[in-house]
């Protein structure tokens, strides 16, 4: 069962050949029995799941049920859950309970989905690796000596591990669509506004996106018909029409017009990676598509635009962590400046801090204008580069990430971590859609294929990969974890 | 040597909208500590700010009322700074860009003179909390502080004048200009008292002739008119003799302490926080289209300035009068509900800046307050113009209606039996009574030389409105009084 896509539980639901207690009861006891090496959960919600599922049984015996009822997903430990500890992998939150639940995760209720828990991350969603946890790295599924990817470490860990059959994964410079790719699933990180952000832990306001980690790119479409859309209270969300995502899947792809950004196969690229995304490449063109190659010339400053505006935003999202109303207060301050101090050095962990201090430096009066003011105007280029090459191809594709996944341990410094998003960073910074889909493997270890559209059209991407998915199997290959061998 | 003062202010307007300027939580006044704040105010991990339409509205009116550009586009920024009673961590408000442009305030002056004072621009922002320090201890005696978010997030709009002021009286002056307006576009309450309005003040001095001002000091938070003066009076005192005595103005944030009607340092430049401001990135730019700004200028109230001319010119008010009827909204309102009442300006002045002002006045009550409605105030008038009633008798109507014992002054002179005698037979009758009762007064009259005796006619006037219980017509006392004892010399 714990093999199945989304859209296959979905139709085993349907059609009775399990319930949702069974198909949860069965997932709950693979990750009490996995997940202490993987490391993929903070939280499990055991008994609300049980619940959720029971309702869902009862839903669909009364003749109730909708396309997602029933089926189990995860969240990503950012997600404000309703009386659900909810921590952003920080020792800062690891006490608070949310007393209100996320648009997503409202939406995902609705749709009669079942949670079964919260997933860890990076601390705050800073990170490349889940490495910076105040609950302890994760473990790559395929490979336990290796990181899963960040900052949706948990999720990408959880669903390619079998835990889960979906996760909901957030996207500031890459953290749905790295670990998708280090993981060997399909993650999708929508258009800036698509997607609600009210109730999601801010990291950097301007950038994060919530989006689907799954087996599939078909999986991605059910749930992005549960979650996507306007919200009032979130005023970055966008007020435009949401399509039937699962509606363009099967368009046959003759006549696709696919760039290569030449900037996205240079310097840094491991050349297993490199192969592997040139083969689907060619899967492409068997299907009918057109390739050239086109260019990005600003990516080269993507990574340090995003150093800049990223932490800025961060340094202040964070200033309400302060020990006063919730999350970690030191022990006996002394007075209120030591009660600011002890308890954000005490509930932050060092990567936190480090882009606290970059975002309130460059945010300062007399660096500003140097910083965060031509940081924006990068920005503005880099979303002209993207607009210019769509006028010219459908889409954009590459690799996701220079290398596949890197061992735990292995990036201790911080620079060369930030540089492992330079497939990702940019479309974070012009707002467009991206997905990370399974193409091959490199030492053992998966290989992601990154397609780019322009804003909104992740019906296209969808349809994109899902044609490569009806074409090759990468998205099918299962790791064998050592505890299932054992 | 001569010193000139120059002063700006920056004034903090409550905008009276129902809910917070970026939550649905209310704005009321007076409730239990943090029973007004929802998740949004309190800055919960994962919540974000929506813009109340309504204090978009409100600011875009006050720019209207002091001819401001409104540009068409306004952003918001956040403000970074640690303070418990700052929920965030930054206080959401408009640094660059803000939703109103320069414009200009008149004001009048005690002497009926009038000046322009420079609006450089307005800006809305969210309010913070307020830190309670007294009354508070952790059970061990140890001294806490208490902090109620109820205020977090009520929406200001900050009026940031140009050092245009000279006196503290200007200052006043120009506060009570933009109360006026406030109140008269009803986009505040303007209560002073309970903070609705609060000014921060930019105070320095320079020799008189000197084009480069002075090192300012500014003091916080200053809430009433009469502050607003007292302070002002204090600080260019004490920035005088500090440059008399050699010394130097310092620029920093002072307090004023009404109790002991002086200022005290607060905090100097070099301890003023770097804030950091930056575009806040959760909310979008705001975007005024004309046609909507057009709307709120059509929809606009008429302004103080325009009913003062209206009552000066329409009425033919005097400018005084004018002026003091049109201070505020409810005043104006009071006022022409009383002239259409009465159909008679001059009199509804009168009587408005008179009797009712006297009595509010002797209460301590405002014009919204007022026991006796502009309708009841309306007909009595009517009442004394038809001559139902004699003056005399009106004070005794406008005092029974005061104190609430009539519905109306019809109701109360029919009550009191206050309804003018001017019945020529019923006069003559009581007159006669008071000649034949006082013998020795008619003698005194009779043996007057004739040009004493226009003053000894009061007593008999006197008798003769005692006998008809003041509801004599003094006239036709008077006339007829003089053709009777006259017959009789």
């Amino acid at each position: 069962m714990h093999d199945k896509t989304l859209t296959e539980l979905a139709a085993g639901l349907a059609a009775g050949e399990f319930t949702s207690r069974e198909l949860t009861e069965h997932l709950l006891a693979r990750i009490e029995r996995l997940d202490g090496t993987l490391n993929s959960f903070i939280t499990v919600t055991a008994e609300q799941a049980l619940a959720a599922a029971d309702a869902a049984d009862a839903a669909r015996a009364r003749g109730e049920a909708g396309a997602l009822t029933g089926v189990p997903v995860a969240i990503k430990d950012l997600f404000c859950t309703e009386g659900v500890l909810t921590t952003a992998g920080s020792r800062m939150l690891a006490d608070f309970v949310s007393p209100y639940d996320a648009t997503v995760v409202e939406r995902l209720k609705a749709a009669g989905t079942v949670s079964l828990g919260k997933l860890n991350l990076d601390e705050f969603a800073m990170g490349s690796s889940n490495e910076n946890s105040a609950f302890g790295a994760v473990k790559n599924p395929w490979d336990s000596r290796a990181v899963p990817g960040g900052s949706s470490g948990g999720s990408a860990a959880a669903v390619a591990a079998g835990l889960a059959p979906a996760a909901m994964g957030t996207d500031t410079g890459g953290s749905i669509r790295q670990p998708a790719a280090f993981c060997g699933i399909t993650g999708l990180k929508p258009t800036y506004g698509r997607v609600s952000r009210w109730g999601i832990i801010a990291y950097a306001s301007s950038l994060d996106q919530a989006g689907p980690m799954a087996r599939s790119a078909a999986d991605c479409a059910l749930l992005m018909n549960a979650i996507a859309g306007h919200d009032h209270r979130d005023s970055t969300s966008v007020a435009r029409g949401v399509p039937d995502y699962t509606e363009e899947l099967a368009a046959p792809l003759a006549g696709l017009k696919i760039g290569l950004p030449r900037e996205y196969f240079g310097d840094g690229l491991a050349p297993e990676v490199e192969a592997a995304v040139r083969e689907a490449v060619k899967v492409y063109e068997s299907l009918g598509a057109t390739v050239r190659e086109v260019s990005l010339p600003h990516t080269h400053y993507a990574i340090p635009a995003y150093y800049v505006i990223a932490p800025a935003e961060a340094s202040s999202n964070l200033s309400r962590y302060d020990g006063v109303r919730f999350g970690h207060r030191c022990k006996n301050p002394s007075d209120l400046i030591d009660l600011y101090k002890r308890s954000r050095a005490e509930g932050f962990g060092e990567e936190v801090k480090r882009r606290i201090l970059i975002g309130t430096h460059t945010l300062s009066e007399g660096f500003f204008d140097a910083y965060y003011k031509k940081a924006q105007q990068v920005r503005r280029l880099i979303r002209q580069d993207f607009l210019d090459a769509f006028e010219e191809v459908d889409v954009l594709m590459g690799p996701a990430s220079p290398t596949p996944a890197f061992d735990l341990g292995a990036n201790k410094d911080p620079v060369a971590m930030y540089l492992q998003d330079i497939y990702t960073i940019a479309v974070n910074l012009a707002g467009i859609p991206g997905i990370s889909v399974p193409a091959g493997f490199a030492g053992g270890r998966p290989v992601g294929l990154q397609i780019l559209g322009t804003h909104f059209a992740e019906p296209r991407l969808l349809n994109v990969a899902h044609q490569f998915q009806q074409a090759t199997d990468w998205h099918l290959r299962r790791p064998e974890l050592a505890e299932e061998t054992a | 040597m001569q010193w000139e003062t120059v002063i700006g202010l920056e004034v903090h307007v409550q905008l009276a909208t129902r809910s917070k300027i970026f939550s649905g939580a209310s704005t009321a006044f007076g409730a239990e500590p943090n029973t007004q704040a929802c998740a949004v105010d309190l800055g919960l991990p994962g919540v974000l700010p929506v813009l109340n339409e309504q204090a978009v509205a409100m600011a875009v009116q006050f720019g209207l009322a002091i001819h401001a550009e409104i540009p068409e586009v306004s952003v918001f920024d956040r403000k970074n700074y640690f303070y418990p009673d700052l929920p965030k961590g930054y206080q959401t408000s408009q640094m660059y860009h803000p939703i109103v442009g320069p414009g200009e305030v008149e004001i009048t002056l005690e002497d009926g003179s009038t000046r322009t004072i420079r609006v450089h621009h307005a800006h809305l922002e969210e309010d913070a909390g307020k830190s309670l320090h007294e009354s508070f201890s952790d059970g061990m005696g140890h001294a806490m502080t208490g902090i109620d978010l109820n205020r977090a997030g009520t929406p200001l709009l900050e009026i940031v004048s140009e050092p245009d002021m000279r006196s503290a009286k200007e200052a006043a002056a120009y506060l009570k200009a933009i109360h006026s307006i406030v109140t008269y576009l009803g986009i505040s309450d303007g209560n002073m008292a309970e903070g609705s309005m609060r000014c921060d003040v930019n105070v320095s001095v320079r020799p008189r002739g000197q084009e480069t001002f002075g090192t300012r000091a500014e003091i916080k938070n200053v809430n009433s008119f009469r502050f607003v003066e007292r302070a002002i009076e204090f600080e260019v005192e004490r920035q005088i003799e500090l440059i008399e005595d050699g010394g130097e103005v310092v620029q920093e944030t002072r307090l004023y302490d009404p109790e002991r009607d002086e200022t005290r340092s607060m905090r100097t430049k070099e301890e003023a926080n770097d804030y950091r401001y930056f575009p806040c990135p959760d909310l979008l730019p705001v975007v005024l289209d004309g046609a909507y700004v057009d709307h709120l200028r059509e929809t606009l109230p008429e302004l103080p300035a325009d009913k003062r001319a209206r009552f000066q010119d329409g009425l033919g008010l005097s400018a005084y009068d004018a002026g003091v009827l049109s201070a505020s909204r409810e005043m104006a309102e009071y006022f022409e509900a009383v002239k259409d009442a009465c159909g008679d300006a001059k009199q509804a002045a009168n009587w408005v800046q008179g009797e009712l002002s006297g009595a509010l006045n002797r209460e301590g009550l405002a014009i919204g307050d007022s026991p006796v409605s502009a309708r009841q105030l309306g007909e009595l008038i009517t009442r004394v113009m038809d001559d139902t009633i004699n003056g005399k008798a009106a004070k005794q109507v406008f005092q029974a209606l005061w104190n609430g014992q009539g519905e109306s002054a019809d109701a109360v002179i029919e009550a009191k039996g206050l309804k003018q005698v001017t019945d020529t037979a019923a006069i003559e009758a009581m007159i006669d009574q008071v000649i034949a009762d006082s013998p020795a007064q008619v003698a005194q009259y009779r043996d007057a030389e004739p040009d004493k005796r226009g003053k000894m006619i009061g007593y008999f006037v006197g008798q003769v409105m005692k006998a008809s219980r003041g509801t004599a017509n003094p006239q036709q006392v008077n006339a007829l009084l003089k053709e009777k004892l006259d017959a009789l010399c």
